[in-house]
């Protein structure tokens, strides 16, 4: 009774054999993805049927300093499993991926909050612009350097 | 003579008393219709996720208060549950019946808060707020009983809960439950089918299933679209499996589905209250957890059904005495993400009414 979190490394697999030299590590918690097949990666996770992840729990970021670390939790309601999937942005200046608010429009809120208080660009997004903080201040508080 | 229009931005808000805390929406009218809606907020914006990176996990607990002020006890318990998860503490039994009595009674406090005031946006002034607040104001008492507090509880704690119920608290909670089926039904006798409600809340707001799950929306706004899906029932936490309830959903995901929705939540709430009371174990309420909590590194989400929806906490620790990074998942910060498509083209009556039965907390929104 209850979902299932799928294993990482079973995953893993499968991503990589739909987009070659996509997944950089998976452990049992997770997969974490090239920061550039983000999108395609997300896509075969929706539609294909095995998976099926039609339901985007929830968009974060952390930063680790070296690299920006973007989480997305998924899960599929009806195979009643979840999945976590991580991919890092390895710049500070110009950090940017792609959005996946076309495939969740839940995305949209989401990406929003993690370009204004950490910075991170999602290119493709419809309306990138801040959401908790007002235009024109300066600065993303989240990161670990401010402040 | 042709008539000339043209359309015209109006401001809603933050100051508003419609708008439940210190929201603003752009609207753009043409007369009365509704062209473009576009929601700001961040006036609440306290910087809770920077903040929580400097304390203790403990010291956590009371900003989980200030997230969706109208049911603390809910986010309480959803990010006591992720640290527990990462941790690997279990609780007792009867600190496990005290959750769930509390967390269901939280939802009914919720549900008469936001039923109450979706009427008054209907135009209904106060009347039906404060009748719906008579019983809220009774369990605002019990909580007060148990923890001193009406509004902000920091009761549900890592390890359990922080005191046990006092021995006058059954009997006022039995008193409680004798008389809420009563005033359920007197409530839905003057609302349920009043023309005026029907007419003004059938077929306005509405969202299809597919969108509603596209836009990740979540608790009474994803039930009322016809999608059954509570994670409660779905993904048990606590020792939600050993009761049985039904989960209410709606057909067409309007204002109607979604206060017909509440309405049934509470009546379940009721019965999982009325269960637990007659199951609930003696026993100590809280394990002993160390003061200064460290969590294996790693992370870890956790989500809970709140009143409000999915409650979801995501920490990731270093090993060290505070979080390296505390994020809350806010269910009525994303069901806002579907407010424009719920409302562009209708009136601007009936955006006032489909903004109040999303059900937003601005504590939780902005965080």
């Amino acid at each position: 009774m209850g979902l299932k979190a799928l294993v990482g490394t079973e995953v893993a697999t499968e991503i990589e054999a739909q987009i070659p030299q996509s997944v950089i590590s998976s452990d049992a918690t997770g997969v974490l993805v090239e920061s550039r097949s983000i999108a395609g990666a997300m896509r075969f996770l929706k539609d294909n049927p095995e998976f099926d992840f039609n339901y985007l729990n929830n968009l974060t970021a952390v930063d680790y300093y070296e690299y920006f670390e973007v989480v997305y939790n998924l899960t599929s309601m009806k195979n009643k499993q979840t999945l976590q999937i991580k991919t890092r942005v390895c710049s500070r200046e110009n950090p940017e991926i792609p959005s996946v608010s076309n495939l969740w429009r839940g995305a949209d809120y989401q990406e929003r909050e993690v370009f204004d208080l950490m910075g991170i660009r999602f290119s493709g997004h419809p309306d990138l612009r801040r959401i908790a903080l007002w235009e024109g201040f300066e600065g993303h508080p989240q990161r670990k350097d401010f402040l | 003579m042709a008539l000339k229009t043209e359309l015209v931005t109006l401001n809603m808000g933050p100051h508003h008393p419609s708008t439940h805390g210190v929201f603003r929406m752009r609207v753009t009218l043409d007369g009365e219709m509704v062209r473009e809606v576009e929601p700001v907020f961040g006036y609440l914006h306290r910087g809770l996720e920077k903040l929580a990176e400097g304390r203790t996990y403990t010291q956590i607990i009371p900003f989980t208060d200030r997230l969706d002020y109208v049911s603390s006890m809910q986010c309480n318990w959803g990010y006591c549950l992720a640290v527990e998860k990462m941790a690997g503490i279990e609780v007792t039994e009867r600190a496990e019946y005290i959750r769930v009595i509390v967390s269901e009674l939280q939802r009914i406090i919720n549900h008469t808060l936001a039923i109450g005031f979706f009427i008054s946006d209907l135009g209904a002034m106060q009347t039906p707020l404060l009748l719906a607040w008579r019983e809220r104001e009774k369990l605002v008492d019990l909580f007060e009983m148990i923890c001193g507090q009406r509004l902000l509880y920091n009761y549900v704690r890592i390890g359990g809960v922080s005191h046990d119920l006092p021995p006058e608290f059954m009997p006022a909670l039995e008193k409680f439950m004798e008389e809420f089926p009563f005033y359920m039904s007197e409530f839905e006798d003057l609302l349920k089918g009043n023309e005026i409600v029907r007419a003004r809340t059938i077929g306005t707001g509405a969202i299809s299933a597919e969108k509603a799950i596209s836009y990740s929306m979540s608790g009474p706004c994803l039930r009322a679209a016809g999608v059954d899906w509570d994670l409660r029932r779905d993904n048990p936490y606590g020792i939600y499996d050993r009761f049985k309830f039904n989960v209410a959903t709606g057909t067409n995901g309007d204002n109607w589905d979604r206060y017909r929705v509440r309405i049934e939540e509470s009546m379940q709430s009721y019965s999982i209250v009325q269960q637990a009371m007659s199951q609930i174990p003696e026993g100590p309420v809280m394990v002993k957890v160390p003061n200064l909590l460290r969590l294996p590194e790693g992370d870890a989400y956790a989500a809970i059904e709140a009143p409000k929806g999915e409650q979801g906490f995501y920490i990731v620790s270093d090993g060290s005495i505070a979080p390296y990074r505390w994020h809350v998942r806010s269910p009525d910060f994303i069901n806002l993400g579907a407010l424009r498509e719920m409302t562009v083209g209708s009136m601007i009556a009936d955006l006032i009414a489909t903004l109040a039965s999303i059900d937003i907390c601005l504590g939780s929104v902005d965080r």
